[in-house]
């Protein structure tokens, strides 16, 4: 039975050239990508966090040496940050994630420990320690902020309307910190981006963001401020100048970049692995209009009277196409993705584009789960084309309900975010988020879209949502193959 | 002319599937327009977005209905053999003009529906959600006549360019399949190709990214096309397809 229909398959060439050809547009698109990026030799080592993760760690720091427990309170009067424009000058932007507080710092390294607590330019007052923590406080664009450290390793963020009442934002445990940390004010600003018509067209720059600061109190005995540019330009965010200025009890700091973890895309740096995939959606048109024909050619040529008649058990004959179709299909997907996701990924790099590293489990889900959604998603056809069996309507609808998803949301992304994720939730095309590589913050502004490999659905959830699609209309395939004359 | 014009008109309204497709157009299109009025924000000035494209975003799904109305005005016959009965009837050289004018028609009337209510919406409903003057904007401006003008010839062009593709490859599956993938073929090359030149060029000569262009309200000087040029390119293809689809027909059997 199988033996048959993969005889059928075989013996129609143009099956066979196109599935052919779908594998070759998966590698063509891995290996003929002109991606550039600016990241070749020291500069692609990425800083790592406490938790091990890829942190940005650049900001202006206006510090002093600052041994055992204690406290420092300020006041923040203003936060205010500006990008250039594009007719050259600046231009006043509200930049959501500008920073701006008290920090306590194990060092000036990148990557070191560290807890503070800050305004931010439209996300209120956080608290915020190790690049991954972030607690929210109250929405205030300025206000008193105090940051106190307690029994060596406990560090109690506060923030204040007015300087009297005070309120508890949140406290964090260090427990490495050594006794003497670096403690004081600091200001940074991340990459700002605007997008249009969905996520289709970006536009951004490296931001910079001013703070001034008033009433600095120290618990410990004064010494000495020092201004120090943390990170100094090799952050992905970092770019205006930056520097500090002290006029009697104020301090004016203006600063760039960020502390966070790094994400990818197009406020964060690189690209992530996703990117080696982009030929998936002609594979994915090609297997789909192939899966849908390889029914359908039979009921326009008649011949689907002659397969039912040499086998009467109907959900057989359904079954035997599904497999073969399936099995075609990953059988070509993998070939293509096989060479696409290591060789792509290599052509990148040489390109000086930074991409996270993949531990070999993540890259083996990449690869066989991309294969194995484009071969789902041709057995899908092949459901569809038998409920529909006219061959332009089952083409159609597959192309509709598969591949516009996946090309409006991840190929040509035109979509508001809001919409993108709800079709990556909800249609077939869910089952690409196998392709997830990377972790969202909320606490870092970005482009968090399907285009740049941040799927709203954990991979094995998106593949759920494909595998539901198939088996319902696997069944509507079978309950209208019984009932109907052929 | 008139008589094959008839023929053609009458044969397209008694297939069942005439007004579903246009249905769908219709309501497609308007779906995926709300779905994009409905959660766009623009919350700063110089927000980047283009009100208009956001009203017409609906284009992306109409226009493969419309491939689907084109292709099956032709690619039916082939399928049942209706068309060896056609050619009798009607000289091959009037056939394709006579189907475009029967198919482009509702098509547009259609097109011209959905669009115009969907940018009827987005001008009542993107200035809450910051689409306002203050923020640098002006949705009831001769631009956004022209984006609804240039969208609703789009769509009719697609189907046109679709009946074309179906003459010249004989079958409605493949034909879809060629459409659909030299529509969204071009703007994902673009992407995917480093060099910026090329990447222009290609916008320029793909039909659905040159369509858009003509859709475009804001930062024109930017577009790779001219608004009504980019129209032009569509037309070009259009004329183009159908002009080798005619010839093909005269040279092969049916």
């Amino acid at each position: 039975m199988i033996w048959a229909e993969w005889v059928k398959f075989r013996s129609v060439r143009g099956w066979v050239v196109a599935v052919v050809v779908a594998a070759i547009a998966i590698v063509g698109f891995a290996i003929g990508g002109g991606t550039q990026g600016s990241c070749y030799g020291n500069s692609c080592t990425q800083l790592t966090g406490p938790g091990g993760e890829a942190v940005s760690d650049s900001f202006y720091f206006v510090h002093q040496a600052l041994a055992g427990n204690g406290a420092i309170t300020v006041r923040v009067t203003s936060l205010t940050s500006a990008v250039r424009s594009r007719r050259g000058g600046t231009q006043r932007v509200v930049v959501p994630w500008a920073k701006a507080g008290i920090i306590f710092k194990a060092g000036l390294a990148g990557g070191s420990a560290y807890a503070a607590i800050m305004v931010t330019g439209s996300r209120g007052v956080r608290m915020q320690d190790d690049f991954t923590g972030d607690i929210a406080g109250p929405a205030m664009q300025a206000g008193w902020l105090r940051l106190v450290r307690s029994s060596g390793s406990v560090i109690t963020g506060y923030t204040s309307a007015d300087g009297t009442r005070w309120t508890r934002v949140g406290a964090v445990i260090l427990p490495g910190l050594p006794t003497t940390v670096q403690g004081g004010l600091f200001t940074t600003s991340p990459q700002w981006t605007q997008t249009s018509l969905g996520v289709a067209a970006i536009t951004g720059d490296a931001s910079q963001s001013t703070a001034v600061f008033d009433h600095a109190a120290l618990t410990w005995r004064g010494g000495a401020w020092t201004g120090t540019d943390v990170g100094g330009s090799s952050g992905p965010a970092a770019g205006p100048a930056t520097g500090y200025t002290r006029t009697g009890g104020q301090f004016t700091v203006t600063g760039s970049g960020d502390i966070g973890p790094v994400t990818y895309g197009p406020s964060g740096i690189g690209t992530t692995p996703a990117q080696t995939l982009a030929g998936a959606f002609i594979a994915l048109i090609i297997l789909a209009v192939t899966g849908a024909m390889f029914i359908t050619a039979e009921y326009r040529r008649g011949l689907i009277r002659i397969t039912l008649a040499a086998c009467p058990r109907r959900g057989r004959v359904l079954a035997a196409k599904a497999v073969v179709t399936g099995l075609v299909a990953f059988a070509v997907a993998l070939a293509g993705t096989v060479v696409a996701v290591p060789l792509g990924q290599r052509v990148l790099r040489s390109h000086g584009v930074y991409l996270p590293p993949l531990t070999v489990l993540t890259e083996g889900r990449m690869i066989v789960g991309t294969a194995a959604a484009l071969a789902l998603c041709a057995v899908l056809a092949v459901a569809i084309g038998t409920v529909a069996r006219r061959g332009a309507a089952a083409v159609a609808a597959a192309i509709a309900l598969i591949a516009v998803p996946y090309v409006l949301t991840v190929s040509i992304p035109v979509l508001p975010l809001g919409a993108a994720d709800w079709l990556m939730r909800v249609t077939p095309a869910a089952a690409f988020a196998v392709e997830q590589t990377v972790v969202q913050y909320p606490q870092v502004d970005d482009v968090y879209a399907p285009a740049y490999g941040y799927f709203p659905l954990a991979p094995w959830a998106g593949f759920a949502v494909l595998c539901a699609w198939t088996a319902v209309f696997l069944t509507l395939a079978a309950v209208a193959l019984n009932r109907r004359d052929a | 002319m008139r008589r094959a014009i008839r023929a053609e008109w009458a044969k397209a309204w008694s297939d069942p599937a005439t007004p579903w497709l246009l249905a769908a157009l219709v309501v497609l299109t308007m779906a995926v327009s709300g779905v994009t009025i409905g959660t766009a924000r623009c919350p700063a000035a110089a927000c980047g977005q283009d009100p208009a494209r956001l009203g017409l975003a609906g284009v992306y799904l109409g226009q493969a209905v419309a491939t689907l109305a084109g292709v099956l005005a032709l690619g039916g016959e082939y399928a049942t053999g209706m068309i060896h009965v056609t050619l009798t009837a009607i000289p091959r050289r009037r056939l394709l003009v006579a189907k475009a004018l029967v198919l482009a028609g509702p098509v547009l009337v259609a097109s011209a529906l959905a669009l115009g209510a969907a940018m009827l919406a987005g001008t009542i409903v993107l200035p809450g959600h910051g689409f306002t003057a203050g923020h640098g904007y002006d949705l009831a401006g001769w631009a956004t006549a022209r984006a609804w003008c240039c969208a609703t010839v789009y769509l009719t062009l697609v189907a046109v360019l679709g009946l074309g593709v179906a003459a010249v490859v004989r079958d409605s599956a493949v034909a879809i399949g060629v459409v659909l993938g030299l529509l969204y073929l071009f703007p994902i090359a673009a992407m995917a190709i480093g060099d910026q030149a090329v990447a222009r060029r290609l916008d320029q000569i793909g039909p659905m990214s040159a369509g858009l262009d003509s859709q475009t309200t804001i930062d024109l000087h930017g577009l790779p096309l001219a608004p009504w040029a980019g129209l032009g390119v569509v037309a070009l293809w259009a004329a183009g397809v159908i002009a080798a689809g005619g010839v093909l027909l005269w040279l092969r059997d049916a």
